[in-house]
């Protein structure tokens, strides 16, 4: 039923649908009056069989069949063979509208409906659907009802398997099928079925795509099947931590509000900081019980942990608590050590419902200085020169980048040797887009799970891909930026050298540690996790669309983002998640420049929300607010002292003056000091 | 044919065309011919329809490939208006070999179960023009077909693989790397979208310069390693020389044809839904094809005399010109014009006596006029077993080079089962065949390809031990009969009102033959089309039921 030509009607073909049409009707209005009178007598039964003959699309004639079965089955609960023979009717009646319209949804729905009545004729089921299956060897409509009707049957899921490896032999371009096959896989391999571990069952798996793509390499389904493989030779479904703030191992001198000085140290007014713990995957569960904290630290007992996401829901890959180290009492300036045990108890739980299964303790040292060094200073940051390169302290910073729970905790030996043929076997394929990019995928894989010392290796090979391919497809040439983006910041992050290339003193800021990121043409941010320890972020000079991401970098207090591809500030909306967030510089951006915002759709009405009329700008300015409520809502929840808007179509007198209002504790806006 | 029957005389006695000979192209022009309305007399030397396109029984064919060879019978002397020019049959057939290894086969039980064909291997593609002719003329409803269900390319260590004929042999096939299969699928596809040229779809030409060159190079051109070019070359595209070699190569092909070969096959997969491949095969044997012709003639009105020889031609004593022949009868018959079978000549001891003219009207059947272009070695084996399990109907065709050195050019075998009705239920007929320039070379060609597929006939006193061997050992099958012949090769002609047909050629389908035969039909009808007010209703639903082949499943 796929690729054949729709021709157009001849004349008496028009008639004879006329002529339908007008049969259909009166049967129509005759069958609307049996359901609304809640008629069902045989006749009345009878008419919504030849109702759903004529067209199995009447939703509503099923739904009465249904009652009128209810209705019969009421009367008749006691004799089995009456039961029996009013289900097969019904099946009956399925099957011709069946073979009227294969796609009809309500017509494969009225026929779970039956089975899940009674399950004594799911044998016959399978017969019929074998023979549907070889007139359409990829109607969704029949591979859903399968899968259904095998659950009832309780036919293996091995038997499935070998349906579908059938199937594929018969035609491989059979989406239906692949995709079958991949549910029923990954069914197997969760339960561990005898013969079904990853380990040998994948490398089977590659091997039967490879000669549906190798041979056709212009049908899709053998790719998407192989991406589907690649997901699970990669990734693992138990969530595993990948990095923290502290880091496990570290040193960490913590003051009251004063400077970034060393990398390691971490000032706050409030006299806490932030704990960050941040997982591979979205997870749930995260609280008191399931991390243990164990210092000498005062009054950190019961933690509130915060799930870091934009989406404000409760599943989050970054989490936050705020360790408290000057309470009421100054603490007595000494080292602390500090014992965090992540799975503590069992309830971390990924999105898809797997386990933190194992436990890790990471353990730091807190320094704590009791003084306050020097009043700090409300000096404006320009970004724009007194950046010295950082003289490597490598150790300071091998103390901040080396926790990967993922290498640990994956039997990678197959993985990496299955990585490995692929990469060999995909780089003849490599003059086509899909094989580059799938080329570009094993590459970007196998930098994942390889060690770290040859990780840096492959990554010129991958940017140079993703190059080829933004010229060859340009319709898809904003994936292919944000891929290279991606690839590109895993580069930066790869080694303690590479990154330390991009890491910076500040001199006008007591030579604090700036990390500059900026003229790379990024289109996305990634590598977060390497980040975390991060206060000082440029990012100019990019093509980022928002600043997605940057929310799990729970230290981050200035941060430059002038002359980037930014439309709106919903797109800064993460930012709301920085508490240390002082100095923001959005500059040179597209805010304000595109009159419809899509993305405003996206967010609640702000007319519908009561919250901002209550505080003090919402009352001073309504009608900015109403104006600037995208702003608003950003700018509200930060403690911004400094800010540069200028060079968005945004900004102007209007706008400097809602910024104001919002932000009153601001020191500078564009350059300017604003008069106190 | 000594004794033959008292026949009635015939009549009428003129008809506009006399036919001699039953074979596929004999068949079609008395169809063609009498479907427009011509009146024909077909006439036959023997028992049975096809002669040299028939199947027969293992004494038939035995006697039909040795009696050929006799001279006919003396023709009868008596007073006539015309002047006669004896008739001599010669042969097709040389250095024929015929060996039994198990006597029981000619049994009397056994040997009505064979439908053997004198012009193996030979097979339908399911888009030949042969079957096309056959669903124009109707002719199609007197036969049925079945696949061939597998074909192999197979070397000298006894391997056999099959051949990545679709995308879905190709990613099945198991022999090939995953970078050949790639190379192989691209280049199918190359070539569909070049016969997409025109049609709705979006094809992309191939360039002239390459259609021009040969296909060997185009191949190389197209990056193929030599596993896969030997694939395409004899395996789908069915040539007989080695390409790889100008000098041996006596048929070097140029891409343009070597395009089209492939287009046929190509075309060929899923013409009929009920056909698997692209090979199909007469149920009852190659025999059923002119004989179904030749019903369809007789449906519209051409007489059939079998048994029936010619002994001499009648001219007119004046103008040389011709006017009829003489039956083995004495009876004279005359028409218009006279078609032979190609083994039919003037005997070389009449010519000195003829006129110029004379020589003119029967100069395609002067000896020394009919053009040899070769000679085909056929094979013959009756085996117990399949020479690939799970198979029955199957073609196998090893390469040049491939059985031996200086193997010039490929042998194919076909193996037929009696789900075919050619043979007993526990046996199958393999049929051999390849171009040779002696009898010598080609028999030993083809004993080479034999022996690497079929185990030799044990001693009946050894049988009982090797009976346990042969379990355990390659289960080669066991030949039990064995046939071995050298056909001569020679082309139709067109001469005015006395025209030759050619003889079976050394390919595996009939497009050739069906090509000279229509050339010859336009010239002798002045008539552009065959069958062209065919289109009686049987034939139109035949046509929309797309079971113009009748095949099952």
């Amino acid at each position: 039923m796929h690729g054949r030509p729709r021709k157009a009607y001849k004349p008496e073909e028009e008639a004879a649908s006329a002529a339908k049409a007008v049969k259909l009707r009166s049967l129509q209005s005759q069958f609307m009056s049996n359901h609304h009178h809640k008629i069902y007598t045989k006749e009345a039964i009878d008419l919504s069989t030849k109702l759903l003959e004529i067209n199995p699309e009447a939703y509503t004639a099923w739904n009465y069949r249904k009652l009128a079965v209810e209705d019969t089955l009421s009367r008749t609960e006691s004799n089995p063979d009456l039961v029996k023979s009013i289900l097969d009717e019904e099946l009956k009646v399925v099957e011709s509208a069946l073979r009227q319209n294969f796609k009809s949804y309500g017509a494969w729905h009225h026929r779970k409906w039956v089975l899940s009545k009674s399950h004594s004729s799911v044998g016959n089921e399978l017969r019929l659907l074998d023979k549907f299956q070889t007139l359409d060897s990829r109607n969704f409509h029949a591979w859903n009802y399968r899968r259904f009707v095998v659950e009832l049957t309780n036919r293996s899921k091995q038997d499935e398997l070998k349906y579908t490896e059938d199937m594929i032999c018969k035609d491989f371009s059979n989406y239906s099928a692949w995709h079958n096959r991949s549910v029923l896989l990954s069914s197997l391999l969760a339960r561990k079925a005898d013969g079904f571990t990853p380990n040998e069952k994948i490398p089977e798996e590659y091997k039967l795509v490879h000669d549906a793509i190798f041979t056709d390499e212009d049908d899709q389904s053998g790719w998407f099947y192989h991406l589907w493989l690649l997901d699970q030779t990669v990734n693992v479904e138990t969530p595993l931590l990948t990095s923290s703030w502290p880091p496990h191992g570290s040193r960490i001198n913590l003051s009251g509000a004063g400077c970034l000085k060393k990398l390691t140290t971490f000032c706050s007014e409030s006299g806490s900081f932030p704990l960050v713990l941040y997982f591979d995957k979205a997870v749930v569960g995260v609280s008191s019980s399931t991390v243990r904290i164990d210092s000498e630290l005062k009054g950190n007992d019961d933690l509130v942990w915060e799930p870091v996401s934009n989406k404000n829901a409760q599943v989050s890959c970054v989490w936050v608590a705020r360790v408290k180290y000057m309470s009421s009492e100054p603490c007595v300036p000494k080292e602390y050590t500090v014992k965090v045990r992540i799975g503590n108890s069992p309830g971390i739980v990924s999105s898809r419902g797997c386990n933190f299964s194992a436990p890790y303790e990471l353990v730091f040292t807190a320094h704590v200085h009791d003084t306050v060094q020097e009043v700090p200073q409300e000096a404006i940051v320009s970004w724009m020169d007194g950046f010295d390169i950082w003289d490597a302290q490598s150790e300071d910073l091998n103390n901040l980048v080396n926790l990967d729970q993922s290498n640990t905790q994956m039997d990678s030996k197959w993985r990496q040797e299955t990585i490995a043929e692929e990469i060999d076997l995909f780089r003849e394929l490599s003059d086509s887009k899909i094989g580059k990019l799938t080329l570009a995928r094993l590459l970007m894989a196998k930098a994942m799970i390889s060690e770290n010392g040859v990780k840096g290796v492959h990554y010129e090979e991958i940017l140079e891909l993703y190059n080829d391919l933004m010229a060859l497809d340009s319709s898809h040439y904003h994936y292919y930026k944000d891929e290279h983006s991606v690839a590109l910041l895993r580069k930066v992050t790869s080694s303690n050298e590479s990154l330390s290339g991009h890491l910076f003193r500040y001199r006008d800021l007591n030579n604090s540690v700036c990390l500059r990121l900026n003229n790379l043409s990024l289109s996305r941010i990634a590598s977060v996790e390497k980040f975390l320890f991060v206060q000082m972020l440029d990012l100019s000079h990019n093509e980022l669309h928002s600043t997605e991401g940057l929310e799990a970098m729970q230290l981050l207090s200035c941060l430059n983002l002038s002359h980037n591809r930014i439309r709106s500030f919903s797109a800064l909306d993460s930012l709301r998640h920085l508490k240390q967030l002082r100095v923001l510089d959005v500059s040179h951006n597209h805010i304000g420049e595109h009159t419809v915002d899509t993305t405003r759709y996206l967010c609640s009405s702000p007319l519908s929300n009561s919250e901002w009329t209550q505080d003090e700008a919402g009352r001073q300015v309504p009608s900015l607010v109403t104006k600037y409520w995208d702003a608003y809502f950003v700018l509200r929840d930060l403690n911004l002292k400094q800010l540069d808007v200028a060079g968005n179509v945004i900004a102007g007198d209007e706008f400097s003056s809602f910024v104001r209002q919002v932000v009153p504790q601001l020191v500078w806006l564009d350059g300017q000091k604003l008069g106190s | 044919m000594s004794d033959l029957p008292p026949y009635p005389p015939l009549d009428p006695t003129t008809y506009d065309l006399i036919i001699v000979g039953t074979g596929v192209s004999e068949s079609i022009l008395a169809a063609s011919a009498s479907s427009s309305g011509s009146s024909v007399l077909h006439l036959d030397p023997n028992p049975f329809y096809g002669s040299h396109s028939a199947s027969l029984s293992l004494p038939d064919l035995t006697s039909f490939l040795h009696s050929n060879s006799l001279p006919p019978p003396p023709s009868h002397e008596g007073p006539s208006d015309f002047l006669s020019v004896d008739l001599v049959n010669r042969s097709l057939y040389s250095s024929v070999e015929i060996t039994t290894f198990e006597s029981s086969i000619l049994d009397e039980h056994h040997s009505r179960k064979f439908n053997v064909d004198l012009c193996g291997p030979r097979v339908l593609f399911c888009a030949d023009e042969s079957i096309n002719l056959m669903l124009k003329s109707g002719s199609n409803n007197y036969v049925e077909f079945k696949s061939v269900d597998a074909s192999f390319v197979g070397d000298s260590k006894g391997e056999l693989r099959s051949v990545p004929d679709s995308r879905g042999a190709i990613f099945k096939d198991k022999s090939l790397t995953l970078k050949e299969k790639n190379l192989l699928m691209k280049f199918f596809k190359l070539v569909q979208a070049h016969l997409a040229v025109g049609s709705d779809e979006a094809g992309v030409e191939i360039k002239e310069e390459d259609m021009e060159s040969p296909f060997v190079e185009f191949l190389e051109k197209m990056c193929l390693p030599p596993k896969i070019k030997s694939i395409i070359l004899y395996g789908i595209a069915m040539l007989d020389y080695d390409q790889d070699n100008v000098e041996t190569c006596g048929d070097l092909l140029k891409t343009r044809d070597g395009i089209a070969r492939l287009a046929l096959y190509i075309t060929s997969i899923g013409r009929f839904s009920n056909a698997l491949g692209a090979l199909i095969y007469p149920i009852y044997g190659q025999g059923e094809l002119p004989q179904a012709f030749c019903r369809r003639a007789a449906v519209k009105g051409c007489i059939y005399v079998l048994r029936m020889p010619i002994t001499a031609l009648l001219l007119d004593k004046e103008t040389g010109g011709y006017k009829g022949v003489r039956l083995a009868t004495g009876q004279e018959i005359f028409s218009q014009k006279l078609i032979l079978d190609p083994c039919i000549t003037v005997g070389s001891e009449s010519m000195p006596s003829l006129t110029d003219q004379q020589k003119e009207t029967v100069r395609v059947l002067v000896p020394k006029a009919i053009s040899c272009k070769g000679r085909i070695a056929r094979g013959i084996c009756i085996v117990r077993g399949s020479v690939k399990a799970d198979v029955s109907n199957a073609l196998v065709v090893y390469p040049p080079k491939s059985l031996f050195p200086e193997q010039l050019a490929a042998i194919r075998v076909l193996q037929l089962g009696s789900g075919l009705a050619v043979c007993p239920a526990d046996m199958h007929v393999l049929y051999l065949s390849t171009v040779c320039d002696n009898d010598d070379q080609g028999k030993a060609a083809l004993l080479s390809a034999m022996s690497t597929l079929i185990r030799p006939q044990v001693p009946e006193s050894l049988q009982s031990e090797s009976a346990a061997e042969n379990d355990t050992a390659e289960a080669k099958p066991v030949v039990l009969w064995r046939a071995l012949y050298v056909q001569e090769l020679i082309k139709g002609e067109f001469g005015g009102s006395i025209s030759s047909t050619s003889s079976p050629d050394g390919n595996l389908n009939y497009n050739e033959i069906v090509e000279s035969a229509v050339k010859l039909y336009v010239q002798l009808m002045g008539s552009e089309e065959l069958f062209k007010e065919e289109t009686s209703p049987e034939n139109t639903t035949e046509e929309e039921n797309d079971g113009g082949a009748d095949i099952e499943a």
